[in-house]
This record gives C-alpha cells, sequence and structure tokens, in this order.
C-alpha cells in the first residue's frame, strides 16, 4: 500500500476514489517466448459514481483491465486499488457486480433465481433474497418475467437479468464488459437508457467497455481512451451533456463529443 | 412447462409404438420361423439356403405362443412356475445391478470432481480409469467372489455373493459416469465461471451451484449406458462367478435344459431384456424430472 502514498499526496484521499491504478502492468505467460505485454504503465482513478466508459482498439487489453480490476487475474506490477483494497481483497468483500457479452445465466434457472444466485451465496435467507430478487427484476422491467427460463427470454432480456444480477447485492462498482455488445441497434439504445436510469436510481460507479463511440458517449460522465497494446489510457474525455434522453442522439453538444472522441481515438490508433 | 395433457398423450403415443414394436417383433419370428419350415418341410433343392439360416424348427425356434405359455409352466408338479422364477431371479439381478449402479455413480462422481481439480490428475489419470475397462470382466468376476467370501471378515456386515456381483456392476458403471460427468462438469463457460468468482463463491459452492447442475445433461446419457450395463455386467457376473439367485444361474440352468425344452430360456432372455428396461426406464424418469424444469424440452 505504500506505494499508494504519492498518488494520494497528489490529489484527493484514498477514501474519495472508488478505483486507483497507478502504473498498472500485466504481461501474460511472462518469461516465456509467447509472452504478451498487454497492459503497460496504465494510469487511472474513478470517483464515487461516476460512469467511465473505456474504449480502445479491438485486442487492446480492455476486457484484461477489467479483469484485472475485478481481481479475476493478478497483474504482473503496478497499483490497483478498490474502495482502498486490493483487487482480491475487494472481490473477495464482493465490492463489483459484473457484467459481461454474454449474458451467463445459468439456463436451469429461472430469471428470479438467476438473480437471487449472489445472495444465496452470500448466506442471505430465502424470503429477503427473494424480495430484493423481485425489486430488482422491477427495476430492469421484467417484473412480469421472473419465472421464465433463460431459454424463454430474448437476448436483451437475458443481459437486463445479468444486470439485475450484478445490482442484486449493491455493489459499490459495477464492470461491465461490452454488455449491449450483441444486442440489435434499437434494444441498444433502449437498454443504454434502462442502464442510465438504474444508474441514478442506485448510485452506483460504472466502468464500462464499449466498442460503440455513440454508445460512450451518451452514457459516460467520462470517455478513458486506451492504446493499442500494450495498453495505457492514452486521453481521458469529460463528457458534459445537460441530459440524457432519446432526444440527446440528435443534438449538437452529442455530436460534437462524438466527433471528439472519434478524433481522440484515431490520433491513439495511428501512433 | 410442458402442459400435463400433451405429456400423457406423448406417454400414450410410445406405449402404443411399443407394443407395436413388440407385435412386429412376434410376427417376423413367426414368419422366418415359417418360412424356414417351408423350406426344410417341401423344398429339398433349397438346402443351400437352409444350411446358411439358422434352423427354424421347433427345437431351434419354439413357437411365440409355446414361450408364453410356458411363464405359466411349472418345472415340477404344483411347483413354482416359470414366470415366477424369472421374476423372482429378475428381482434378484436388479437388487445387484441397482446397488452396483449406485455404488458405481458415487464412485465415478467422486473421481470425475477428483480430476476436475487440475489438469495434470487429469492427464495422469484418466489413462488408468479407461485401462481398468479392458480387464477382461469374466476374468475377474470369480476373484472379486472368493475375495469377498474369505477376505472381508473385517466389515462389520456379513459379505454376500451377491455383494460381489454388484462389485462388478460398479466396475462398468464408474467408467462411463467419471469420464461423461468430468466432461459436464467442465462444460460451463469462462464467463459463468468468472462470474462465480466475482462473487467470491467457494469452490464448493461453484461445485453445487454451476458445476453439477451444468454436467447433468452430460451425466444422464451415462447413466443410462451404466443402468443397462450394471444389468448386463450382474446377469454375466452370476454366471461367471456361479452365483444362485438370479437371472444369470437362470439362464445356465435353462441353457442345461434346453434339448428338452428350449421354450424356458427364451423366457428367462425375454425377463433379461425386461430387467433392463426397467433399469433404463428408473434412469429415464429421473432424467425428465430434473430436466424438463429448465425451459428446454427434454427428450
Ligand atoms: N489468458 C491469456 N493468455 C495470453 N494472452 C491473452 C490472454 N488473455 C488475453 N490475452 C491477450 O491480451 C491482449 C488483450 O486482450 P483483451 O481481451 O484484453 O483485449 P480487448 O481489448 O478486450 O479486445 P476486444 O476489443 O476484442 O474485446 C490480446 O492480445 C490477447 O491475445
Ligand atoms: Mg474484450
Amino acid at each position: 500500500m505504500n506505494a499508494a502514498e504519492p498518488q494520494r499526496a497528489a490529489g484527493e484521499a484514498a477514501q474519495d476514489l472508488v478505483l486507483e491504478i497507478a502504473g498498472l502492468e500485466k504481461t501474460f505467460n511472462p518469461g516465456r517466448s509467447n509472452a504478451v505485454p498487454a497492459i503497460s504503465d496504465l494510469y487511472l482513478a474513478v470517483r464515487p459514481r461516476e460512469f467511465v466508459s473505456i474504449i480502445g482498439p479491438s485486442g487492446c487489453g480492455k476486457s484484461t483491465l477489467l479483469r484485472l480490476v475485478g481481481g479475476l487475474i493478478k497483474p504482473t506490477g503496478g497499483e490497483l486499488s478498490v474502495n482502498g483494497r486490493t483487487a482480491g481483497e475487494a472481490r473477495l468483500n464482493r465490492d463489483y457486480g459484473m457484467v459481461f457479452q454474454a449474458a451467463g445465466l445459468l439456463d436451469w434457472r429461472t430469471a428470479l433465481r438467476n438473480v437471487e444466485l449472489p445472495l444465496e451465496l452470500m448466506g442471505w435467507s430465502k424470503l429477503r433474497r427473494r424480495k430484493r430478487a423481485k425489486e430488482m427484476l422491477e427495476l430492469v422491467d421484467l417484473g412480469g418475467f421472473a419465472s421464465h427460463y433463460p431459454a424463454e427470454l430474448s437476448g436483451g432480456m437475458q443481459q437486463r437479468v445479468s444486470i439485475a444480477r450484478a445490482l442484486s447485492f449493491e455493489p459499490s462498482l459495477l464492470l461491465m464488459d461490452e454488455p449491449f455488445g450483441a444486442l440489435d441497434e434499437m434494444t441498444r439504445e433502449h437498454m443504454q437508457a434502462e442502464l442510465l436510469k438504474i444508474w441514478r436510481e442506485t448510485a452506483t460507479t460504472v466502468i464500462f467497455i464499449t466498442h460503440s463511440i455513440p454508445e460512450a458517449v451518451f452514457l459516460s460522465t467520462r470517455v478513458a481512451v486506451m492504446s493499442p497494446r500494450p495498453a495505457r489510457i492514452a486521453a481521458e474525455l469529460s463528457i458534459d451533456l445537460p441530459e440524457r434522453t432519446p432526444q440527446t442522439r440528435d443534438t449538437e453538444e452529442f455530436f460534437r463529443n462524438v466527433s471528439l472522441v472519434r478524433r481522440t481515438l484515431r490520433s491513439v490508433e495511428g501512433q | 412447462m410442458a402442459d400435463p395433457s400433451t405429456t400423457r398423450r406423448a406417454r400414450a403415443r410410445r406405449t402404443l409404438i411399443f407394443a407395436i414394436f413388440l407385435v412386429v417383433l412376434a410376427l417376423l419370428y413367426t414368419g422366418y420361423k415359417a418360412f424356414g419350415q417351408a423350406i426344410d418341410d417341401t423344398q429339398r433343392d433349397w438346402w443351400v439356403v437352409g444350411s446358411f439360416l439358422p434352423r427354424s424348427d421347433d427345437k431351434n425356434m419354439p413357437p411365440v405362443l409355446d414361450i408364453l405359455a410356458e411363464f405359466g409352466e411349472a418345472p415340477r408338479e404344483g411347483g413354482t412356475t416359470i414366470g415366477r422364477l424369472t421374476l423372482d431371479g429378475a428381482l434378484f439381478t436388479l437388487r445387484e445391478a441397482a446397488v452396483g449402479f449406485a455404488a458405481g455413480t458415487i464412485i465415478g462422481l467422486a473421481i470425475a470432481v477428483v480430476l476436475l481439480q487440475s489438469r495434470r490428475a487429469e492427464r495422469g489419470v484418466l489413462p488408468y480409469v479407461i485401462a481398468s475397462q479392458t480387464v477382461p470382466l469374466i476374468a475377474i468376476a470369480p476373484i472379486v467372489v472368493v475375495w469377498g467370501r474369505t477376505g472381508l471378515e473385517f466389515l462389520p456386515w456379513e459379505w454376500q455373493d451377491w455383494m460381489s456381483v454388484s462389485v462388478i456392476a460398479t466396475y462398468l458403471t464408474f467408467f462411463p459416469v467419471a469420464v461423461n460427468g468430468l466432461r459436464g462438469l467442465q462444460s460451463p463457460s469462462p464467463e459463468a465461471t468468472e462470474l462465480m468468482q466475482s462473487y467470491a463463491a467457494s469452490r464448493r459452492q461453484v461445485l453445487r451451484r454451476l458445476q453439477l447442475p451444468a454436467s447433468l445433461p452430460f451425466l444422464f446419457p451415462a447413466l443410462r449406458i451404466a443402468a443397462t450395463a450394471s444389468v448386463v455386467g450382474a446377469i454375466v457376473g452370476e454366471i461367471s462367478a456361479g452365483v444362485r439367485g438370479g437371472l444369470g444361474r437362470l439362464i445356465l440352468d435353462f441353457a442345461g435344459k434346453y434339448i428338452t425344452g428350449p421354450e424356458r430360456l427364451y423366457v428367462a432372455i425375454i425377463g433379461a431384456c425386461i430387467t433392463g428396461l426397467v433399469a433404463v426406464g428408473v434412469v429415464a424418469a429421473a432424467e425428465r424430472l430434473l430436466l424438463t424444469r429448465r425451459g428446454i424440452v427434454a427428450q
């Protein structure tokens, strides 16, 4: 934890940050002939209630970054702390909710029982977790589908169940890896609106990986642009939109932000 | 999810198809028999065909009705009927098979769970599991029985011969369960596994909530194979180890009297088939019970 001191001195106290990454390194198969340097010298800080999108060239290491933050894999160097803990500790403390591109629902469980799963693992009583899971399904507008099995739900509905599941235990950090990547454009826009609503209602901090620039602009308070592999954060852009409604997508303001992000991404890729 | 009336209709249709199948089988049998006999009786010139094809006179192929009548026949005047003897034998064999099947399933799953823990264990042990099945059953059956009679005094209960036959059934059962079980336990996607990790699930929780339920669709085909294998294994085990009371012994006895009364052996064979079908039927019922509640209608 000592190496985090300079960061603290440089700005906010560590408690004020949900996520603090300094000089992060990740090399797969280190020291071997097939070594892949995926992330190198990466810095990122996220404050509570922020919505940070991460965008970057394909294969640059976005998913790797998310899995490092989630404590699913270990960094080969640098500092990473979540609410002042290491990523591994934070994972054991259930600080994260994760949503992947594939909804990853258990197909032998109903929507309701899928949302209950993390609560079950955390030892909640049946009554309490059932009540919470119902509330979460209401939140994602699937109140009427509690007893449906995943095979009976559309892709968008499955992804909403997956979001409800990730939020069910009120994690302080929601990690999303291209959650809407497999959805059609209309469903996608609908889901984005829904996610923003949930984000506002639940006061969660979100780290959101996407390939879509308009999606990043529409959702985020901040967009972090990653460089090609080995990845670092090459640029960070604050997104300032007066409001975020379906109409926002057609405003001058929105287009300006989109083209700003696009130009940044292009210049980063050209480097 | 399936509507109960459609399930009932589907079941009625399956029963009907099975009945038709039995009738067709009996007709084919009778038809071939009549054909063969016609060759034998009238057309001496057909001797070429006649010597190729199995004999079809009443000694070799007793008429279907005679076989059915044999169920009610008693070998000794006023004694137990053949049908009853076969039923008793079938129940005896079914018990051996069921105990062996249960033990084999538990052992097979245990092996699968152990091999799941590391790729190295899997690579190191799996070849031996496969090699275990190349040992000829007929050779080990007498060894297991003798061993059971002499070597197991330390057990709190008295070891009986039928238990040795169960061991043989276990030996045949654990293999498909271990191999398919392992594949099933490994079937969850990396995403699902990482999600469980993100909930800080323990290894045991991952096994119970994710890997075991995910393995069921892989496990049931293996269990169906294991069910027939355990019945066949029990019969073969009884025969080669000389254990009395079951279908194996009955088949041996009836085969000895084949020249004078071939119908009996046919009755015992039918009994063995039904026993195997019952074993598979129980597994299939369990499968329907466990897997239809997944939104995808199981077969
Ligand atoms: N387990 C692993 N072993 C070796 N290399 C890996 C592993 N996981 C990822 N990589 C490599 O690390 C790099 C970054 O992968 P990552 O999945 O993080 O990219 P990404 O930015 O998420 O890509 P995409 O936009 O296509 O989702 C890739 O070159 C990939 O081949
Ligand atoms: Mg990725």
